[in-house]
């Protein structure tokens, strides 16, 4: 019987879990893992992804005996499809680590049904966003290049250069994202070896608890640790797309060398992450049947979240329009120009379509309530923020300053195949993932559970 | 009849979190020490009860992140100053604030590292071996069973007496925990 007691709002049931008990919630989501057969569209989905990543693998490969001469880069624009890419990824993981850092610290109870699965989504947007700059190199065995390692010629990496400072940014990003996913994994690995049946089952979640039991005394340490491991990815978060964003700023090309980026980067990098997050969301809570716990008021609240970051995106719009004009430098100027009516001008208008006029939509509750109409406005949102970070890299650097050196960008078969690539490789690591571990949190779930008498 | 070597304890099994912060209160009050409690999740109430807070985790943290700065700024101050001094127009050599990311990442990354690894140390994780796995029941601690312990160890222990006082705070059931 449930006793609700009045310091535990009855929304909370609205957060998730309403009508559930400690044993129920257990069940619900262990026996996703545990006891459902490998479904036919599990199996089918997962070949489906796993066929892009092979794809991946081969245009990878090609790219290694070639070099990066089979993709559309040149002279002027030596950064393609990869940054363009490499940015979308990283800026898709960082709502994970917004979710359940972020709002964590604000007491947030609703992110516990989707922190889980969002933390996941940034591992794999993560690994998918570092592909690109090592195939990038052209010379990928190198990369160690890149650390500060003693060598013989006795130099250093460049230290005040900001793609040095992303290197040790993404790198810690993805060190602390796993860290943290994996620190909220252990007490529910636990549940799964002690529920398990099989002994390979027991022995996998077994290793991976550690020997977790629970002990009261391991409890606080334990929440110590992870509240301070939210306290230190807050920062961290804001600090990877920021220094994302100096990678652009600190050079002087038309369009990038403005303050505006580092929080216009944050913003879009929440707004693109929320979206990913209810475009995955959506069709998995049907699947899985996680009504119950991914409510209509998570979905309200993602995409009011979404709402406000996209109106910051938009902000960033203006004032790139803006400081163009009040620079009263004839080439940022132009640069705004090129973008509104040169040769990309199709891709700009779409970006603009994309993420500042579609998405006003949300502020309709009709919208926002409807999972197919807010399923439909995040891939836009998704494929908008994907246009904004080509339009940023392409028109800025295919017509920079001297109008011999212009020329024009044209991703070849080779950027695409990468591309796709990369999206098998991140929804087949989704795929294992719901697979194999559970991918909401059933120790946090517990605890936000009104208080039961009996159970 | 003495304890016998090979029992570790006694286990009560809780119906709720609140009869296992009540039960837990009532043990530490009676004198016993070498007390745990098990919960499918975290419970305020019973870390409160058994005295459990310690500050040690944050400190260990806090001086992590120390290093990592020290580190992160220290290697960039020597590549640039002392190991390769580069005079790029006359500019100071030690440009520290482009050495703020570097030394920035460094920071969280080693107090990260030392959060999650000092909070495994301290609960002496992984420890795949341990007495209470012994017991069937006590697989309920990761769903939702709320259980207490008593070690033998625990000077105030012996079988008899403290298995009736562990009957009197109205558990579901005491069983022995082999070692």
């Amino acid at each position: 019987m449930a006793d609700l007691d009045t310091s535990q709002k009855p929304a909370t049931g609205a957060m998730g879990g309403a009508g559930h008990t400690y044993e129920s919630v257990t069940d619900k989501i262990s026996d996703i893992v545990l006891t459902r057969k490998t479904s036919k569209s599990w199996i089918l989905g997962f070949g489906l992804a796993f066929a892009f990543f092979m794809v991946f693998l081969y245009a990878s490969t090609y790219l290694l005996a070639r070099g990066v001469g089979i993709w559309g880069i040149n002279v002027p624009i030596g950064w393609g499809f990869d940054i363009v890419n490499f940015v979308w990824w990283i800026g898709i993981g960082h709502a994970g680590t917004l979710i359940s850092a972020i709002l964590l610290l604000l007491k947030q109870q609703w992110r516990t049904s989707i922190n889980r699965f969002a933390e996941a989504m940034t591992l794999f947007a993560v690994a998918c966003a570092g592909v690109y700059p090592l195939l990038h190199m052209g010379r990928p065995w190198f990369a160690y290049w890149m650390l500060p390692l003693p060598n013989t010629l006795g130099i250093w990496p460049q230290f005040r250069s900001p793609l040095v400072w992303d290197l040790f940014a993404v790198s810690t990003y993805a060190t602390v994202s796993l860290l943290f996913w994996y620190v909220g994994l252990i007490p529910d690995v636990a549940t799964m070896r002690d529920r398990s049946k099989g002994r390979v089952a027991q022995l996998f979640y077994g290793l991976l608890a550690m020997g977790w039991r629970g002990s009261a005394r391991h409890w606080q340490r334990y929440e110590t640790a992870y509240l301070l491991l939210a306290g230190l990815s807050t920062p961290l978060v804001l600090s990877v797309h920021t220094i994302v964003s100096l990678d652009f700023a600190a050079g002087i090309i038309p369009g990038w060398h403005t303050t505006i980026f580092p929080p216009y980067f944050v913003a879009g990098a929440v707004y693109s992450g929320f979206a990913m997050v209810l475009v995955l969301m959506i069709p998995i809570r049907r699947i899985y049947k996680l009504e119950d716990y991914v409510t209509p008021r998570h979905l309200d609240t993602m995409s009011k979240v979404m709402l406000a970051s996209g109106l910051i995106v938009a902000y960033g719009y203006l004032m790139e329009i803006f400081y163009a004009w009040y620079s009263a430098t004839s080439y940022e100027q132009y640069m705004v120009e090129n973008r509104f009516s040169g040769p990309y001008a199709l891709l700009y208008w779409a970006l603009i379509l994309a993420n500042v006029v579609i998405p006003q939509t949300l502020w309709m509750k009709r919208v926002r309530t409807s999972t197919f109409a807010l399923f439909l406005v995040a891939l836009v949102i998704n494929v908008g923020m994907w246009l904004e970070r080509f339009i940023i890299i392409v028109t800025s650097l295919h017509r920079d300053y001297l109008p011999a050196s212009w020329d024009m960008y044209y991703p070849t078969v080779w950027d695409w195949a990468t591309y796709v690539g990369t999206i098998g490789l991140f929804f087949s690591l989704l795929f294992i993932f719901v697979r194999l571990l559970p991918m909401i949190s059933i120790f946090e779930m517990r605890s936000i559970l009104p208080k039961q008498d009996g159970k | 009849m003495s304890t016998p070597p090979s029992l570790y304890g006694l286990l009560a099994e809780f119906e709720t979190p609140d009869a296992l912060a009540e039960a837990a209160r009532k043990v530490r009050e009676a004198g016993y020490r070498k007390v745990d409690a098990y919960s499918p999740f975290p419970i305020e109430e019973v870390i409160e009860a058994l005295h459990f807070h310690e500050r040690k985790l944050p400190i260990l943290v806090f001086i992590g992140g120390l290093v990592g700065c020290a580190i992160g700024f220290g290697m960039q101050y020597y590549a640039a100053v002392v190991s390769y001094p580069v005079n790029v127009g006359g500019r100071p050599l030690n440009s520290w604030p482009a050495f703020v990311p570097v030394a920035f990442e460094l920071t969280i990354l080693v107090a990260a590292l030392c959060a999650v690894f000092g909070m495994l140390l301290m609960n002496g994780l992984p420890m795949p071996y341990h007495p209470l796995f012994n017991n069937p029941k006590f697989s309920l601690a990761s769903s939702h069973g709320f259980f207490l312990s008593i070690e033998s160890s625990d000077p105030l222990f012996s079988r008899a007496t403290t298995e009736e006082f562990l009957n009197g705070l109205r558990p579901k059931e005491v069983t022995e925990i082999e070692a």
